[in-house]
Order: C-alpha cells, then sequence, then structure tokens
C-alpha cells in the first residue's frame, strides 16, 4: 500500500494531466459513439440503439451539407484574405522600423483581446448603418477581420527568428530583391505563414459569435448546429464533428511528420 | 516596443547591413525604399481600420442614440442608456464575471498539471498529447458543447455517480446545483467555459514552460529543495508569464461568451453575452445593446489593467 501511496505521490502530476486529458477528449468520444445512435425522438442526446444510418447518409438532413460547403467556402476565403494581408503586416513588423510602429502592433493585439460579441455587435451596428446587405460577404469580412491578428502574430514570431545574414548571403551571391526573396525569404517564413493560415481555417471555420451577428438570413455549419440544439440535433451532425476530429487529428499527424523528417535530412 | 523613428533606417533591422555595393545604379531611391514597410501594411491596416476600429467608434456614437427601428435612431446624448443597461442587467455583468473567473482558475488549476506533463514529464509521447490537445480545436466548438449535455444529462452516468457519492447534495446546498440535475445550473455552465477554454489556458502555459531549463531542477534538487518547493520556488515564478498570458486568454473570451449559458444554462443563468445578442438580434435595441457592450469592454479593460499590473509582467504584450 505504501508503495502504491508513494508512486502515486511521485506521479500526481501525470495522473493530474492524464484526467484532464481524458477531461478535454471526453466530448470528442461523445461525439463518436453518439454518431452511431439511433435517436428515439428530435434530440440526440441519449443512447437508444446502435445503428450506422447516420455514416451511410451523412447529408440526409435538410440544409446540413449546403451550411458546411458554405463553411466551407468562407474558411478558405477568409484563410486566403487573412493570410496575404496578414503576412504582409508581419513582415513590415518584423523587418522594418518606421513611425506608428507601437500603434499598429496594438491595433494587431487589440481584437485577440476583445470578447468576441463586442466585436460581432459593433461591425454589425456598422453594416446596418451603412444599409448593407448581411450575407457571405458581410461574414467573409469579418471572419478576414479577426483572423488577421492571429495570422500576424504567428509569422511575426517566425520572421523574427530568422537570420538576416541568410539574406545578406543572398544578395552577396547577386540575388536580386525579388529572387531573394522568392528563394529565401519565403522558404523559411513558410511554417509561421502554414501554422497562420491553418489558425484562420480553423477559427473562420468553427466561428459563430461573430457570424451570428453578421450573417443576416444566411447559414453556416456552426450556425445550422446552434439552430439544431433548438429544433432537434440530427445524428449526422456528430458524424461531421467525428469526420472534423479525425480530419483534424491526421492533418496535425502529416505535419508533425513532415517536420521531423525535416529535422532529420 | 522602443519604436525609435529613425526613416532612414536600413530595411534590415538587426545590426549595421552594408548596402550592397555591387550595382548602385539599381538601387532604388532612399525616398521609395522608406515607403516599402507603410505599403506592405496599408491593405491590412486599412481593413483593420474600417472593420474594426471604426465600428468600435460607430458602436460608441449608436451606444448615445435614441430612437426606434420605425424612425431611425438619432445621437441625442442619451447617456441615460448606460444607467438604465447597468441597473437592470448588473445581475448578468456580475454573472459574467464570476463565472469567467471561476473558470479561469478551473483552467489553471486543471491546465497546469497537463502543461508540466507535456513540457517536462511526456518524453517521446510528446508530441501525441500535444496533438490531443490541439485537435479539439479543429473540432466544432458547438458540437462538442452540445456533447456536455449528453455527458450532464439527467439520469446520465455523471449524474447518477454525483448523486450516489452525495455529491450533488453538497452542491447544491452551495447553490451551484439544483436537486437531481446539473444541467440548467452554474456547475454545468462553469463546467462548459472550463473545458472551451482549457486549450487557450495550456497552449500559453506549455510555451512558457518549456522554455525553462530542466537543470535548474536538478540545481534546486541538489539545494535539497524538496519536489513541492522547487515548484513553488522555480518553476511556478518561472512560469508566471504563461499564467498571465493564459489567464487573459481565458477570462476575456469567457466573459462575453454566450454559448455555454445558452446550451448549458438556463434562464437563471444568463450572461451579460447573452443580454447583448438577445438586445441586438431579437429586441433590436441596438443604444442598450451598444452600451451593454461597452461597459462590458471598459470593465474588462480596467480589470486586464489591473491584474497586469499586479502581476507584474508590463512587458507581456
Amino acid at each position: 500500500m505504501t508503495a502504491l501511496t508513494r508512486w502515486i505521490r511521485r506521479n500526481l502530476v501525470v495522473i493530474a494531466g492524464l484526467g484532464t486529458l481524458a477531461y478535454l477528449i471526453l466530448p470528442n468520444v461523445v461525439v463518436l459513439v453518439f454518431s452511431f445512435n439511433k435517436p428515439n425522438g428530435r434530440f440526440n442526446y441519449q443512447w437508444q440503439r446502435f445503428s450506422t444510418e447516420a455514416w451511410t447518409d451523412p447529408c440526409g438532413v435538410a440544409d446540413m451539407c449546403g451550411s458546411l460547403s458554405l463553411s466551407l467556402k468562407l474558411a478558405i476565403w477568409a484563410t486566403i484574405g487573412a493570410t496575404l494581408l496578414g503576412t504582409m503586416i508581419a513582415f513590415a513588423l518584423a523587418r522594418y522600423r518606421f513611425r506608428a510602429r507601437s500603434a499598429v502592433n496594438s491595433l494587431i493585439f487589440l481584437p485577440m483581446a476583445m470578447p468576441e460579441v463586442v466585436m460581432a455587435a459593433s461591425l454589425a451596428t456598422l453594416f446596418l448603418n451603412m444599409g448593407v446587405d448581411f450575407g457571405f460577404w458581410t461574414i467573409l469580412i469579418a471572419h478576414i477581420m479577426f483572423c488577421l491578428s492571429f495570422v500576424v502574430t504567428a509569422v511575426k514570431a517566425r520572421v523574427m527568428s530568422m537570420d538576416p545574414r541568410l539574406e545578406q548571403a543572398a544578395q552577396d551571391l547577386y540575388a536580386s530583391p525579388a529572387q531573394t526573396f522568392v528563394r529565401v525569404t519565403l522558404p523559411i517564413a513558410a511554417p509561421g505563414i502554414a501554422a497562420g493560415a491553418l489558425l484562420s481555417f480553423a477559427l473562420s471555420f468553427d466561428d459563430f459569435i461573430i457570424t451570428n451577428f453578421n450573417a443576416g438570413s444566411t447559414v453556416t455549419f456552426p450556425m445550422f448546429v446552434w439552430g439544431s440544439a433548438q429544433r432537434g440535433t440530427p445524428v449526422q451532425i456528430n458524424v461531421i464533428g467525428t469526420a472534423m476530429f479525425a480530419v483534424a487529428v491526421l492533418c496535425v499527424l502529416a505535419g508533425q511528420l513532415a517536420g521531423a523528417r525535416r529535422k532529420r535530412s | 516596443m522602443t519604436a525609435t523613428a529613425t526613416p532612414d533606417a536600413p530595411p534590415d533591422a538587426a545590426g549595421p547591413v552594408p548596402e550592397p555595393v555591387q550595382k548602385p545604379p539599381l538601387l532604388k531611391p532612399a525616398v521609395r525604399k522608406r515607403l516599402v514597410p507603410y505599403w506592405l501594411l496599408l491593405p491590412g491596416i486599412l481593413w483593420l481600420l474600417i472593420f474594426f476600429a471604426a465600428p468600435l467608434i460607430y458602436q460608441a456614437s449608436t451606444s448615445v442614440q435614441t430612437g426606434s427601428l420605425e424612425e431611425g435612431f438619432k445621437v441625442t446624448w442619451h447617456f441615460q442608456t448606460y444607467w438604465d443597461a447597468l441597473r437592470e442587467y448588473y445581475p448578468q455583468f456580475l454573472r459574467s464575471v464570476l463565472y469567467a473567473a471561476t473558470a479561469t482558475v478551473m483552467c489553471l488549476a486543471l491546465g497546469y498539471p497537463l502543461a508540466y506533463l507535456i513540457a517536462f514529464r511526456a518524453g517521446r509521447w510528446r508530441n501525441l498529447v500535444m496533438i490531443l490537445v490541439i485537435a479539439p480545436f479543429f473540432t466544432s466548438f458547438l458540437i462538442r458543447t452540445l456533447a456536455w449535455k449528453t455527458i450532464l444529462s439527467d439520469g446520465g452516468p455523471v449524474v447518477g455517480a454525483l448523486n450516489s457519492l452525495h455529491i450533488l447534495d453538497v452542491t447544491s446546498y452551495l447553490g451551484i446545483t439544483e436537486g437531481q440535475r446539473v444541467l440548467a445550473t452554474p456547475l454545468a455552465v462553469v463546467c462548459g467555459l472550463t473545458y472551451n477554454f482549457l486549450p487557450f489556458m495550456i497552449l500559453p502555459l506549455y510555451t512558457s514552460l518549456e522554455r525553462i531549463d530542466p537543470r535548474l531542477h536538478e540545481a534546486a534538487g541538489d539545494l535539497y529543495a524538496r519536489p513541492i518547493t522547487t515548484f513553488r520556488k522555480v518553476t511556478f515564478p518561472l512560469s508566471m508569464p504563461g499564467v498571465v498570458a493564459g489567464t487573459l486568454l481565458t477570462f476575456i473570451p469567457a466573459t462575453g461568451d454566450y454559448i455555454n449559458a445558452e446550451l448549458l444554462g438556463s434562464a437563471d443563468q444568463k450572461m451579460v453575452g447573452n443580454v447583448i445578442q438577445s438586445q441586438f438580434l431579437r429586441v433590436l435595441d441596438y443604444p442598450t445593446a451598444a452600451a451593454l457592450s461597452f461597459i462590458l469592454m471598459a470593465a474588462i479593460l480596467t480589470m486586464v489593467t489591473v491584474y497586469i499590473r499586479k502581476s507584474g509582467t508590463e512587458d507581456l504584450v
């Protein structure tokens, strides 16, 4: 018994940490398990019996796959927009000294430090008063706006830690500024840009609060899920949730493997 | 930040950079070179100014407007809205701060061991654990919040276990649950908030723990410090930047969140986010929604400033 208590005491951190990990993973497990449920009624909150119905017919619910593809489209465009604009800002901040640098830094920091509901309501107020029709474009504008800061932060960190002598070496070897940028600077900054892009995609795809205020009658996937919490949750939502988790794990795994291989070579 | 305004500094910020002497005629004029950062900044900063900063200013003017949707709203400097909003919704404000603070403390308590585990004890499992922390980030967080409804459902295993251990009696006595239920109680909402913002606590904690040289632990051990003393005197103080960043990243969004209160709580657990949402999207009372947003923003700014001062890490941001 004392051996056991001693072991527990020595590994207390590990036990507590694994407990937290279980807490983090538990809902994903529930989503997976309940994707095989055949609910009795509109809500999928109680286990009834095993069925693979939802998996064989993932788009069997009206409007769900439409909202899913809309969310994908939005996330792709928001990622492209935010990554482009954010990378440019990051390079300016990491490479140049200029007036208003600290003002720009705070303007980048503020959107990340503000409750989403405040940003959402104020942007919607602006759109309302300018008489803009809510829909795809207002959502896209909002998504690019809040993803931008995260891209800047990710790319800036990478560019700041980069050795400037590499670019000087390229210049010494008669590379033009454009060649230096494409052949040297960009490949080194790429992991930061990729991280920023991945983060924007996830943030945009998953955003509910800002979208809810700026979507009008357009329904993205998170909004569909929100609505279904009131109307009744189809099992297919769990199928999509499980598939997203699997794709995310595979993507991160692939990224890790690629990173490990690069380190080895 | 030392923003030294040296307009004609070379583009490569670090160190004196010798200008390439090979092709002087091709060098751009100094003026054009000086404009490069501004051109890089222009589109992104314009985007933020138009769609982030301007709306906030616009929101300020909306909050002092009166009128109705039919007649239109006019700026009448009606500051009464703020007072009315505060008087009517102070329970929701207090609740938001209380729930968010509790969730932040829970996140710290739960997140610290896991961050510590990844940084020092995971060994070759580090990448896998890291993936398991990040992956939920990429799955719809609304779906995961709905899963909590299943986990905490009446008659479910969690409620059953808590009930048979008589924990629900204690928590009901404390007022954080009600009867035989967990759903639609403060406990459920705080549990959801803790869950949803936990990764925002773990990642900064991990980043600052990872920077700690493990030899410091050995040194502390060599000086006869017990593990708990090592933690208290060495590890925890060195991880303070992560603790501060993590608590901010958890507390700020948790205060404004309305999804957890809506999905896991009842009318008695409404937070200020729920009020702003319903004022804006259902009641269409834009001045009140704007005033509430501003009070929330001001409250958070004040608390964050005080907190950063107290924790003594002004150079964090």
